[in-house]
């Protein structure tokens, strides 16, 4: 499974990265969600994938049973899926607030109208 | 103790030399005087043992792990300079307090010209390569701002700057040469590098390193075609000049060959190199001299002769060359510094350099005139001066050159033959005659200004009456140091009548009809054009190459800094390709089968449309459809993580992905489409960059799975979480309770994220109806996401 998860993996980075060159900035936008799924689910198979139980301690015992999933590469995706948000979220309103003051989200363009500035 | 006061007194002057001249009052000069004239009491008492074969170090740790020492070593060479430099600084520090007198930046100017006494005489008696190239930037630094010293004069600036960038390019080589000599011989310490002399020869670094310390050496001393830096640093006080150009600075790089001239010089490289651009530099600069009319100029040419003789005498190597060359560098010290002084002097008096503007001031300044006429026919090599002494050896040198003896003496002859006129402009045009309105005004300058070219003055006479006085205290331990032996020279004004005298005969003849027929002459069209190419056109060149270097530097950064983010992250891409395949193909990680093993139909369902939502991305025009497209490749990915015993991780995506919809909708559904593109080579560009970089990362991946597993933190994590967490949900209890700082910080990052949402949506311009909703349920959702999924199974455990 980890094998089919590393080609789907490369898969969504390169349409990530294709994204990320574009020159409209909301796709690049969407590079960045792509991007941070598909390496969600490299540490995801980083840390090895079982269909066995999640990782949680059963009531009444003090020590989880044999061959639960890997909690540690699950607690690093959490924060790296919060963080993530944020960051889209930030840059959403920047890419914003520039198409106010721009009339366009086309990066070519304002970095040539910002040059032109100078 | 010695030697650490002769290299650091100089530094600590410089230091307290800015509060202290506000209370000197007039005596400034002759009070910093003291300093240098200490120096060079605590150096003469050493020539005793030096005579007598003996060397002094001193050494003190500074980084040994590199064999990096604040080191010092005395020897015959050093000695010579450390005096020049130091008896040449007394005079100049009382002629500059008389010169500079009232000038509100007085302290300052005697700070830096400690500083730069300081910086040659820790150069010249520095035992380490890495100490003497300190001593030799500091240097560099120390004339920067002496020459610029008037700064607020855009030529000052501009010679500075000229001086610095050239000598500091030569600087740079000279480090590198100096690595490489640590390399070849296995030591930074001079003086034991001075005995791996056929080490170096046969060693296969030698070519580099001889031409790297030859560009160090040949920038710092004004050698062809480095040279047009000298003429320019005129625009410094002419202390600075007469400091810098008689004894010092330009001395560093003569100075460079001679300690070197022992382990690199021997071979025809060498010989050929080094002889053949001193005489060119000689010949050129010597007739270039009758070419100005400005007195301080005529001697920034001669000054370049001088280096070039000298750098021609290091060439040719041979015995007499060599002590030929060590008394060459006292009679060039002796009379240029005076020349200097006295020119100054009258600049100080008249303000006008000009020598065919200046007629008459013997009658007005009798004691500079004459020191000044002292030094000029020392300078023209009549005898019975030192000057005479020291042409005869050039001379004696030249025709004895076995390889090519006419065309050195030749040279040498037509050398100074313009160095005769010279002496005459210099001498002749100012002070003879009757005094003209330019003149009259000059009175009789301060002792200060006179005291320094009398001295020398009369050094030139005395030397040339006696200079069998300098054999065994001077001449034979420097020549010998130089050479690496042993030798025993014996000096002499009168040799009978020998071919040098014939030659200098020649010489002063020859000089007198220059002199005669120099109007002719310095108007002649060939002349002119040999100026227009030698003298100024170089100095353009120096401006084309730093205009053409500046403007390889826009190049450069419109290239790399274009502001396109897709071409910064094309660079970092295709780099990281590059590097990582080139350690698959290293490493062999291609080849072996990739098995995808056992999945079930779901799973290829859910990973099929995880990439498919991702792909379709890249087709959809519609902001809308678009955004459809990314929700499902993240529901799925969501699915996934459920599948394989993540629900938190599952919960979160959920939660997360539905908010990411809907921020897109609300934000980017009124930004409009964009209309340009890019042109197919860039999509093509673009795709095969992006199919690179997820090859190579799913590489990586394919060769991580590869490996062993083994996972003790999650482990541990497992093993403590009820024990020592008190939970039972391992990932929220790492989240909240092992990791809880970590936590903590990720808080503070959403809620820094939320502020500047706040903020750039209220900054300006009145904030969008749309967008005013936005900030809450970014703020609150994310935040509250780690806390809520933990919270209530905390709860409960902390109850039972």
């Amino acid at each position: 499974m980890e094998t089919l998860i590393a080609l789907v993996t490369g898969t969504m980075v390169a349409v990530g990265v294709y994204l990320l060159l574009q020159r409209d900035l909301v796709r690049k936008i969407i590079g960045v969600v792509v991007l941070s799924n598909s390496i969600h689910l490299l540490i995801f198979a980083m840390g090895r994938m079982t269909r066995a139980s999640s990782p949680l301690i059963p009531p009444g015992q003090k020590y989880p049973p044999e061959g639960i999933a890997n909690p540690l590469s699950q607690a690093l995706i959490l924060t790296a899926i919060v963080i993530g948000f944020g960051l889209l979220a930030f840059s959403l309103v920047l890419i914003y607030r520039l198409y106010q003051s721009r009339g366009t989200v086309d990066a070519d363009a304002i970095i040539e109208a910002t040059l032109g500035d100078e | 103790m010695g030697l650490l006061f002769v290299v650091f007194s100089g530094f600590l002057l410089a230091l307290v030399a800015p509060w202290l001249t506000p209370h000197t009052g007039r005596a400034a000069g002759w009070l910093y005087g003291l300093l240098p004239a200490a120096i060079t009491g605590v150096l003469a008492s050493f020539l005793g043992r030096i005579a007598a074969g003996g060397t002094m170090q001193q050494s003190y740790t500074w980084v040994p792990g590199l064999d990096v020492n604040l080191s010092f070593y005395l020897d015959g060479l050093s000695l010579l300079f450390a005096l020049l430099i130091s008896g040449i600084g007394t005079l100049i520090f009382v002629y500059a307090g008389a010169y500079l007198r009232g000038h509100h930046h007085l302290g300052r100017f005697f700070s830096y010209l400690s500083m730069f006494m300081a910086a040659m005489l820790g150069l010249v008696l520095a035992d380490n390569l890495i100490t003497f190239y300190i001593f030799f930037e500091l240097t560099s630094f120390a004339s920067f701002v002496l020459i610029g010293f008037n700064h607020d004069e855009a030529p000052s600036r501009r010679a500075a700057w000229q001086a610095l960038l050239v000598t500091k390019a030569g600087g740079l080589a000279l480090l590198v040469g100096f690595v490489l000599m640590q390399q070849a011989t296995g030591t930074f310490q001079i003086s034991a590098l001075l005995e791996s002399g056929d080490l170096l020869r046969e060693h296969r670094f030698y070519l580099p390193i001889v031409l790297l310390l030859l560009a160090g050496a040949f920038t710092k001393s004004a050698q062809f075609p480095f040279y047009f830096w000298l003429p320019n640093a005129m625009e410094a006080p002419t202390p600075v000049s007469a400091y810098l150009h008689s004894a010092t600075m330009v001395k560093a790089g003569i100075y460079v060959l001679a300690r070197f001239h022992p382990v690199l010089a021997g071979t025809d490289l060498w010989m050929w190199t080094v002889g053949g651009i001193g005489a060119a530099t000689m010949l050129l600069s010597a007739w270039l001299a009758l070419q100005y009319t400005d007195m301080k100029a005529i001697l920034a040419y001669t000054t370049i002769m001088a280096l070039g003789l000298l750098t021609m005498l290091l060439g040719l190597g041979t015995e007499v060359a060599v002590e030929a060359a060590m008394v060459f560098v006292l009679v060039h010290a002796f009379y240029k510094a005076a020349l200097f002084m006295a020119a100054g002097a009258i600049d100080h008096e008249v303000h006008v350099r000009d020598v065919t503007k200046l007629r008459g001031l013997w009658q007005r300044m009798p004691l500079t005139g004459a020191a000044a006429g002292l030094a000029a026919v020392s300078m023209a090599g009549l005898p019975p001066f030192f000057g005479f002494v020291g042409k005869e050896l050039v001379y004696k040198a030249a025709t004895a050159f076995a390889p090519a003896p006419a065309v050195v003496t030749g040279a040498s002859v037509l050398a100074n033959v313009a160095l005769v006129a010279a002496a005459g402009l210099l001498l002749l045009r100012p002070f003879r005659g009757s005094v003209n309105e330019i003149t009259e005004a000059a009175h009789r300058p301060a002792p200060g200004l006179w005291f320094g070219p009398v001295v020398l003055a009369v050094g030139s006479v005395g030397l040339g009456l006696a200079p069998w006085l300098l054999d065994h205290a001077v001449l034979g331990p420097s020549a010998g140091a130089v050479l690496g032996a042993t030798v025993e020279p014996h000096l002499a004004l009168w040799h009978g009548l020998t071919l040098e005298l014939g030659l200098s005969a020649l010489t002063v003849a020859g000089g007198v009809a220059a002199y005669l027929s120099w109007t002719a002459l310095h108007t002649s069209a060939p002349f002119q054009q040999l100026e227009r190419w030698l003298g100024t056109g170089l100095d353009h060149g120096y401006d084309h190459v730093v205009d053409g270097l500046l403007a390889m530097g826009r190049w450069q950064t419109r290239l790399l800094q274009n502001g396109v983010l897709r071409r910064y992250l094309s660079t970092v891409l295709v780099a990281t390709i590059g590097l990582v395949a080139g350690a698959f193909y290293h490493y062999g990680f291609f080849g072996g089968p990739i098995a995808v093993g056992e999945v079930t139909a779901y799973e290829w369902i859910l990973s099929l449309l995880a990439v498919g939502g991702a792909v379709g991305t890249l087709f959809f025009r519609e902001r809308i459809s678009l955004i459809t497209s990314l929700g499902v490749s993240g529901f799925s990915i969501a699915l996934l993580f459920l599948t394989f015993g993540a629900p938190d991780l599952a919960k979160t995506q959920f939660l997360i992905e539905t908010l990411t919809v809907i921020l897109v909708v609300l934000i980017l559904t009124g930004v409009s489409q964009v209309e340009g593109s890019l042109t197919p080579t860039q999509k093509v560009a673009n795709g095969a960059v992006a199919v690179g970089t997820g090859a190579v990362v799913s590489g990586l991946v394919l060769a991580v799975l590869k490996l062993p597993f083994e996972n003790p933190m999650g482990e541990y994590y497992a093993q403590k979480t009820y024990v020592e967490g008190q939970g039972r949900n391992i990932v929220n209890t790492i989240l909240v309770d092992f990791r809880a700082l970590d936590t903590l910080g990720e808080i503070t990052v959403l809620l820094a994220a939320g502020f500047g949402i706040y903020a750039l949506l209220r900054l300006g311009t009145a904030p969008d109806p749309n967008a005013e909703n936005d900030p809450a349920p970014e703020d609150a959702s994310p935040q509250s996401e780690p806390i809520e999924s933990s919270a209530p199974e905390q709860t409960p455990q902390q109850v039972s």
